[in-house]
């Protein structure tokens, strides 16, 4: 049954690919088969149409298609104006969930640059050895899906009654040092669970930062280094002033990158606490509209925002993408 | 840190230019600093791997470190989490449902986009730059925006709970981001090879599948890694088309042994270790070509 299975996956893949060499060499005879203007012109097309179906029927359809339903009922049969975004924003269950998700992009990427370029430049004076090493562990996490960090952390932060020994770790140096064991991710005081569940995220997401930073840190020309060394620059000077500015563009990929994947954050606040105590964000809200509401309406509308919150980083991504390209 | 300023001798300062631009040499505090973290992004992972083998009774009456100073913890050492994770708990049939939707998802779209890619870096017509910006627009868009349209879609087809539900959205997600790492790629071969071929005659079809994709396979990895990787952990994919039952893969899978915790610890840290295993190796044994991959600028939404 198993190996049934894994035959039938990697019979799939085969027969995917053969299909796909198929498609392509019937688009190129069809193409060739036309008179060679013709064959020229339309070639490139024939070239990018399966592409290009894949991300129109699983992006832009569907893109178009959430804002229509964003305007329809639960069950998207009839229209309702606004009324999903304004019972949305009025409730303020969904407010408080807006806030949360708001913590998590003002605190999340600029935590996880900060770490990720403290470690590069730190591993940086290693011997080599040592660096990779040192590398190789905090990079690690990043092959370690959200669920399974966010079930390794619920263990570290689990809480046994008063009395009995403490099997998490926290509540174990938290009793250690004299406290009394605390149920860490209903502590919403001061949004004490959502940084802990934002912790979760900076362990899988600081490997990330930090390699990306470290090649380009060591992308920086040694001779500006040298030449502000030679002016007598402290290496704190050094760095802020040579180093920093020459990395400028990395730093903002990484912060993009980190903020896209914060904005739709899901998995880790599902399996900690689902949103209960006060840590619901957006991604988790959906889910919940989607699949335990079945309220399709109230989803789409928060697909929508989630959208209009992504526009300015695509219209960055697409000029810096065409800066780019003037200079390459 | 010295900051003694001297005028480097002409030998120094070549051997500072060629070989070593960071002469800055790691400190006590910076070796401490970098230990400490270190330790602290391990232990949690080690936490898991230890207390997987531990007994329910262990694991709930003691913290799984003092297994390190009492040595008499370890002939108590069990295997019997990984059987029940996996016999008991379906994440056996998990692991193999994980393989039949992330090895399509990986494997079938790289052809897709090599073609694309080639067309946008080596051909000319007409809207090609609008149409590659689309491609690049696309990457941030998140892919919660079709999971709602494409539920009513699969639910009219059938299609809900099967592997194509889920590989084939992630073929469609993971598109743009393989367009873009290859077209990067390609624009950076050499052009005269590929105009020589030209001249000799070569088809765009024989240039793109005799020169353009051999030399292209270090992008090809990249993406196959990054998108193995990423269908692999997904979870909200996963649950929106598949859900939990017979064909979930290792992520809902973990998700139901967290529901089990009157079991103990020790039964979800072995799942949680079977679902990470794979994934752990892949970027261990190909960590070179996702490096490559992030540093060619994957950004994805």
């Amino acid at each position: 049954m198993l190996l049934e299975k894994f035959g039938v996956a990697v019979l799939t893949v085969l027969a995917g690919i053969g299909a796909a060499l198929l498609l392509f060499w019937l688009l190129n005879k069809l193409a060739e088969l036309m008179p060679s203007k013709w064959e020229e012109r339309i070639k490139p097309f024939f070239y990018i149409l399966p592409a290009y179906l894949a991300v129109i029927i699983y992006l832009i359809y569907p893109a178009i298609q959430t804002v229509v339903d964003s305007f329809r009922d639960s069950t998207s049969t009839t229209f309702v104006g606004f009324e999903n975004y304004s019972r949305l924003l009025a409730s303020s269950g969904f407010r408080s969930t807006l806030f949360n998700t708001l913590l998590w992009i003002l605190i999340v990427p600029a935590a996880t640059v900060i770490l990720g370029l403290a470690v590069a430049v730190l591993a940086d004076r290693l011997k080599p050895q040592s660096e990779k090493l040192a590398k190789t562990i905090i990079f690690m996490p990043m092959a370690i899906s959200m669920v399974g960090a966010a079930t390794i952390w619920r263990f570290v932060y689990a809480a046994m009654p008063e009395g009995q020994p403490q099997i998490g770790l926290l509540n174990a140096m938290w009793t250690g040092l004299g406290g009394s064991p605390v149920a860490w991710i209903q502590q919403n005081t001061l949004h004490l669970n959502s940084l802990l569940l934002m912790v979760v995220l900076l362990w899988s997401q600081v490997g990330f930062s930090m390699v990306l930073l470290s090649a380009a840190v060591k992308g920086v020309p040694g001779d500006t280094l040298e030449a502000a060394r030679i002016d007598g620059a402290t290496e704190r000077q050094i760095f802020f002033q040579v180093v920093v500015p020459q990395i400028k563009g990395t730093i903002i990929t990484v912060f993009i990158t980190v903020t896209i994947s914060v904005m739709k954050i899901f998995d880790i606040v599902y399996v900690l606490t689902n949103g209960n105590f006060n840590t619901n964000v957006v991604g988790n809200e959906f889910f919940n509209q989607l699949n335990t509401n079945f309220n399709n309406g109230a989803a789409s509308a928060i697909v929508v925002l989630l959208m209009l919150a992504v526009v300015p980083i695509m219209w960055y991504q697409v000029r810096h993408f065409k800066a780019e390209e003037a200079n390459g | 840190m010295s900051t003694a300023v001297q005028a480097p001798s002409a030998r120094q300062r070549k051997k500072a230019a060629s070989f070593d631009p960071n002469p800055a040499k790691a400190g006590w505090l910076t070796k401490l600093v970098l230990l400490l973290l270190c330790v602290l992004w391990l232990t949690p992972t080690i936490g898991t791997f230890i207390t997987s083998f531990r007994t329910l009774d262990d694991s709930n009456t003691s913290g799984w470190w003092t297994v390190l100073w009492t040595p008499s913890a370890w002939s108590s050492m069990t295997l019997d989490n990984y059987t029940q994770a996996i016999n008991g708990s379906n994440m056996g049939n998990a692991l193999i449902n994980s393989f039949a939707i992330a090895l399509p998802a990986t494997f079938i779209p790289i052809l897709v986009a090599a073609f694309a890619a080639y067309a946008f870096t080596f051909m000319e017509f007409k809207g090609r730059d609008v149409l590659f910006l689309t491609i690049v627009a696309m990457l941030v868009v998140p892919n919660y925006v079709a999971l709602v349209p494409m539920l009513k879609i699969y639910g009219a087809l059938g299609m809900n709970g099967t592997f194509a539900a889920v590989w084939l959205a992630h073929i469609g997600f993971g598109m743009s981001l393989a367009i873009y790492i290859l077209r990067n790629y390609m624009a950076t071969l050499p052009k005269t090879v590929i105009e020589s071929a030209k001249i000799d005659g070569a088809s765009h079809f024989q240039t793109f599948y005799k020169l353009v994709l051999p030399m292209s396979v270090p992008a090809l990895a990249s993406f196959a890694i990054f998108q193995f990787l990423w269908v692999w952990n997904d979870l909200l994919v996963a649950l929106v088309f598949v859900g939990p039952g017979e064909n979930e893969p290792v992520t809902i899978g973990l998700t139901h042994l967290r529901g089990q915790l009157g079991q103990g610890w020790n039964l979800t840290m072995a799942g949680g270790f079977l679902s990470m295993i794979v994934p752990i190796i892949v970027f261990l044994a190909l960590q070179r070509y996702f490096v490559r991959g992030m540093t060619a600028g994957a950004v994805k939404g």
